[in-house]
C-alpha cells in the first residue's frame, strides 16, 4: 500500500497536488497533511490530480471536502482531475459530484478555477 | 445445462482477523479481493466489496471503542458473499459494566458508501460484545 504526493506550481494562479496510489484511513493523513501545508501558505486555488489514484475511500474524502471547505473561506476552490469510472462513481453516489469541479484534464481545471 | 442443485448450497466460510489499525485495513481489502474472485463478480462488484469491507474496518478502528482487532467472517455461497465485520468493544472482563461509546454507523459518507455499494447491511450492536455489520452482496444484481 502506498501513497504519493507531489505538490507543484501551475500557471492560472494554482498549485496541483498530483496523487497516486491508494488513499485511505492509513494514507490519507498524508494527502491532509500536503493539502493543509498549502492552506497555510496562502494558496487557495487548488487542483487535486487523482489520475493516478487506484483508490480512495471516505477518509480520502473527507480529506477532500475538509480542503475545499478551508479554501472556500478565502474565496478559493479545489477542482479534481479524475477519469476512473470506479473513482468517478464513489463521488456520484456521495453527491460530491455536486460541489467538486471534476474534470478529465488537468489544463481544463486549472482554467476552470479562474 | 441445469445448474446442480449442490450448486446452490452453501461453499465455506473464511475468518479473518487483523489488528484494529489504519495500516491493516489493506489486508482486509487484498483478502476480500481474493475471495471474492472466487464468484463470478464483476471488476467492479469486487471494487465494490473491497470498498464496503473497507469502510467497515474503518467505521470499527475510527469508533474508538479500545477494540484491538477486528473479525471478518465471509459466507461463500455460490451466488453471494455475505461479509461480517466485528470489533470488540470490551476491555475488561463480562462483569465489568460495558464502555460508554457513541454508536454513529447510521451516519457519515462510510455507512452511506456501504449502503450504497451492497445488497443487503444489517447491524448488530451490543455494548458489551461490539458492534457487527452483516453486509451481503449478490451475483449479478
Amino acid at each position: 500500500m502506498d501513497i504519493k504526493v507531489q505538490v507543484r506550481e501551475s500557471d492560472h494562479d494554482a498549485y496541483v497536488v498530483e496523487l497516486g496510489g491508494e488513499i485511505d484511513v492509513y494514507t490519507s493523513p498524508k494527502v491532509k497533511d500536503a493539502i493543509t501545508e498549502l492552506i497555510d501558505q496562502g494558496h487557495y486555488n487548488l487542483v487535486i490530480n487523482l489520475e493516478k489514484v487506484r483508490y480512495i475511500d471516505s477518509t480520502g474524502l473527507g480529506v477532500l471536502i475538509g480542503g475545499l471547505k478551508r479554501v472556500r473561506e478565502h474565496g478559493g476552490s479545489v477542482n479534481l482531475v479524475c477519469t476512473n469510472p470506479q473513482i468517478k462513481k464513489i463521488f456520484d453516489i456521495t453527491g460530491l459530484v455536486k460541489i467538486f469541479g471534476i474534470y478529465d484534464d488537468e489544463q481544463d481545471a486549472k482554467k476552470a478555477l479562474t | 445445462m441445469n445448474e446442480p442443485a449442490a450448486a446452490l448450497e452453501f461453499l465455506g466460510t473464511v475468518e479473518l482477523q487483523i489488528p484494529s489499525k489504519p495500516e491493516w485495513v489493506a489486508v482486509a481489502r487484498l483478502a476480500i479481493s481474493g475471495i471474492a474472485n472466487r464468484l463470478p463478480f464483476s471488476v467492479e462488484d469486487i471494487d465494490d466489496l473491497k470498498l464496503a469491507t473497507a469502510e467497515a474496518c474503518t467505521t470499527c478502528i475510527q469508533s474508538a471503542s479500545g477494540s484491538e482487532s477486528i473479525d471478518i467472517t465471509c459466507e461463500v455461497a455460490p451466488d453471494s458473499l455475505q461479509i461480517r465485520v466485528r470489533d470488540h468493544n470490551f476491555g475488561g472482563t463480562r462483569n465489568d459494566p460495558p464502555k460508554p461509546r457513541s454508536v454513529t454507523l447510521s451516519e457519515g459518507l462510510g455507512v452511506f458508501l456501504i449502503q450504497s455499494l451492497m445488497d443487503h447491511v444489517e447491524y448488530n450492536v451490543d455494548p458489551h460484545s461490539g458492534v457487527e455489520l452483516i453486509m451481503t452482496k449478490r451475483v449479478g444484481v
